[in-house]
């Protein structure tokens, strides 16, 4: 039997998706909910490290899996690599229903207002592509605040003065430190700078029906067994599935965006779960299945109307492909400065996010989450032995006496870090998979030295007694997961891909909310900015629905 | 279920229930050896693996990495998620046993420790001689082979390595991390 037509579908079930799927469903409009992968429970795979998605080397524990999902890289010199999805250069985010904002560290920044205005605060930059959003903070302020009451967010602005002004609080109270962030904290205040404990899409008292987070050690890359981890699948997609007007389609593989006769967007075809093809129409597609699959999608959707893919008439669909640099400094103290007291991660500063001299945008730094064992066992001061008698004995005793301060540099994007779909790899549905090349601007280099020897220097004020540093730029792609840029938005269709409002600007009907929009990736994660254009665009959809726009023109 | 239940099984029960379960892909283990206890390895290949694993993670206080079962953690991925790097583990170890039969007209095994060590730095720092280990091979397999036992000695004792929990301990970290019930038993 065939599908019945809805208003809305949406493609991918994840930070961007799931937000526009309650916004639609709940105003009214019928909505189908594509996901690639399935629920996911905690007790599919526990606190296993070797499958975690910080580290899947037995394979991805929220999918996407080995058997059935390929990339392909080029890297700089020329040579392409077949990538599975348990390898790092994959650029993975989970594949499940919430996607990675079931796995992910759950932080929750805005961004702030000069990430909006790149162009404008630094001027233009030779070799890449920076610009403004076509948006300002201020315009996304209230979805910002949307996001933090509707999924639900911990923090506290009051200690941060670079924090960009806000209308309400956030709903609950920030998390204390662990003996670690403590101590980092009396460091960072020492040294003039201004630590707060960093907001958290984590409960740190019960909310919305949810517990409080307990504090595991495990958090980042896993599920949380009692849900004080907030995502989409554990917030807006139920209630857009209360809503009754939102069906959840999950093991189902979008394979292209349909069109009609007329060069019209009708739907769209997939592969259901048990692979059998099959078309959706609707009067308005959505596409949110992240930077990289968002690209791969529209690339391999070409007809006689649109050769070269959907709206891409000007060749900036999968351009400008970005994610961040980890700059990052190690610290070992003479004493035990672990205390089992997670996740970790708690002590930021925004310090050296903006106007540093000689610097294009910057980062915040923060100490970084609880190392498991295993990926412990790869970290070693330059020189140290990385197997044998020493190596063990490395472990053994400064398992509980490393810090790490590490942030996430604001990339300059350039037009060559790309997407492009593959000429002759396939997936196991047959689809062109993506083929990611390109590496990050060159200037990169100096803001994350700048930021690693502030790292540095941190932990040396902490009392580390021996430290070591990384850039944590990749010598070739540069996405992981948090990929953007992809069909930025702009207000100019040569040099964009989408309007303000997330439209394709040649097509009225074809929208994209997620990472992909992203101009610039601001020096924070991008999972509540994400969150916030789902609400930004899944609201503009319905007002504009509720008033009779139908988006045919 | 499957993959918690296999490291409380006996081998050969386990070897039993995979036949079963997921025929053909034991073939490779069989055509190479009839008789091996293994999955994947041949005995002569895991007893090499047990020296190797001893290397990489040497026994003092705490055990090494034969004893806590890094030679049981790979070959149990060989057949399972690693299936990629059978071939790798074939040729590495076969042409780490005819060096050594060259060189020091004995098995790896039956080498001096320190000889041993100084054997694996020179894979290590990509030094190796002859065409086994041309295009850099000695140096990657090297590398696989210490991930690898890596991951069995710190990773979840579920997968076959990390025997008792025996990393965790030597770490002082409660482990597994269960709700109301965070300690292992000692």
């Amino acid at each position: 039997m065939a599908n019945q037509k809805v208003n809305a579908l949406i493609v991918g079930a994840g930070a961007g998706g799931g937000v526009v799927a309650k916004e639609l469903s709940t105003a009214g409009m019928s909505v189908v909910l594509f996901e690639q992968g399935d629920w996911i429970s905690y007790d599919d795979h526990t606190n296993d490290e070797l499958h975690s998605e910080r580290n899947p080397v037995l394979g991805n524990a929220c999918g996407p899996d080995d058997n059935r999902y390929r990339r392909v890289n080029v890297f700089p010199d020329g040579s392409q690599h077949i990538v599975l999805p348990s390898e790092g250069d994959y650029n993975n985010i989970s594949a499940c229903v919430g996607s990675g904002t079931v796995t992910y560290g759950a932080l929750a920044w805005r961004y702030m207002r000069e990430d909006f205005k790149m162009k404008s605060t630094y001027g233009h930059v030779a070799g890449s592509t920076l610009d403004d959003w076509p948006i300002s903070y201020d315009d996304l302020e209230p979805f910002y605040e949307k996001a933090e009451w509707e999924i639900g967010v911990s923090g506290d602005d009051t200690l941060n003065p670079f924090a960009a002004p806000r209308n309400k609080p956030r709903p609950m109270p920030p998390f204390s430190h662990n003996k670690e962030a403590e101590i980092l904290k009396e460091a960072a205040l020492r040294l003039g700078y201004h630590p707060f404990s960093m907001p958290m899409l984590r409960n740190s008292i019960p909310y919305d029906g949810r517990p409080a987070c307990y504090r595991m050690r495990t958090c980042i890359g896993y599920a949380c067994p009692v849900s004080a981890k907030a995502g989409t699948h554990n917030t807006v997609i139920p209630v857009a599935l209360k809503s009754g007007n939102c069906e959840l389609r999950t093991n189902c593989i979008v394979s292209e965006i349909m069109v009609d006769n007329n060069g019209k967007i009708t739907g769209v075809s997939y592969f259901d779960r048990n692979n059998r093809k099959k078309t959706q129409l609707a009067d308005i597609v959505i596409l949110s299945a992240s930077a990289i699959e968002t690209a791969r999608l529209i690339l391999n959707s070409k007809s006689k109307f649109f050769p070269n893919g959907i709206g891409n008439e000007n060749d900036w669909v999968g351009r400008n492909l970005q994610g961040h640099a980890y700059p990052h400094a190690y610290g070992l103290f003479d004493e035990e400065i672990y205390d089992d007291f997670g996740p970790g991660s708690s002590v930021g500063i925004c310090d050296f996010n903006h106007h540093n001299s000689g610097i294009i945008g910057g980062g915040y730094l923060a100490n970084s989450f609880i190392r498991m064992p295993y990926s412990f066992s790869g970290v070693r001061p330059p020189g140290e032995k990385m197997w044998g008698k020493q190596h063990k004995e490395f472990q053994r005793n400064n398992f509980k006496k490393m810090a790490e301060i590490h942030g996430p540099y604001q990339e300059i994007p350039n037009f060559d870090q790309r997407v492009e779909v593959d000429p002759s790899v396939k997936d196991y549905w047959g689809i062109p998979v993506p083929r990611l090349s390109g590496k990050a601007h060159e200037d990169d280099i100096k803001g994350c030295s700048f930021l690693a020897n502030k790292a540095e220097l941190w932990l040396k004020e902490a009392g580390a007694v021996k430290t070591w540093k990384g850039f944590g730029i990749a010598n070739s792609v540069s996405a992981g997961q948090h990929q953007a840029g992809t069909c930025r938005m702009g207000n100019d269709p040569k040099t964009s891909v989408t309007d303000k409002f997330g439209r394709i600007h040649s097509v009225p009907n074809l929208f994209v909310a997620d990472g992909s929009l992203h101009v610039t990736n601001g020096g924070f994660n991008p999972a509540l900015t994400i969150m916030a254009l789902g609400y930004w665009v899944g609201g503009h959809i319905a007002s504009e629905w509720n008033k009779g726009n139908r988006f045919k023109s | 279920m499957e993959i918690r239940n296999q490291y409380k099984l006996s081998r050969r029960k386990f070897l039993q229930l995979a036949i079963m379960g997921s025929g053909g892909i034991l073939l490779f283990a069989k055509c190479n050896s009839s008789a091996s206890s293994w999955r994947f390895f041949s005995n002569a290949e895991a007893q090499l693996m047990d020296a190797l694993a001893d290397q990489i993670i040497p026994p003092d206080e705490w055990p090494g990495g034969r004893e806590s079962g890094v030679t049981n953690y790979i070959d149990k991925q060989l057949v399972g998620p690693y299936q990629r790097f059978q071939a790798k583990y074939r040729k590495g170890l076969q042409a780490i046993q005819s060096n050594c039969e060259t060189e020091f007209q004995r098995k790896f095994e039956k080498m001096a420790w320190t000889e041993q060590t100084a054997f694996l730095e020179q894979m290590e720092a990509g030094k190796m001689k002859g065409t086994d280990w041309a295009d850099g091979f000695d140096r990657e397999f090297f590398d696989l082979i210490r991930t690898h036992s890596m991951q069995a000695f710190y990773g979840s004792s579920r997968h076959g390595g990390n025997k008792d929990n025996v990393s965790y301990k030597m770490l002082k970290l409660d482990y597994p991390l269960i709700i109301g019930q965070n300690r292992y038993k000692s």
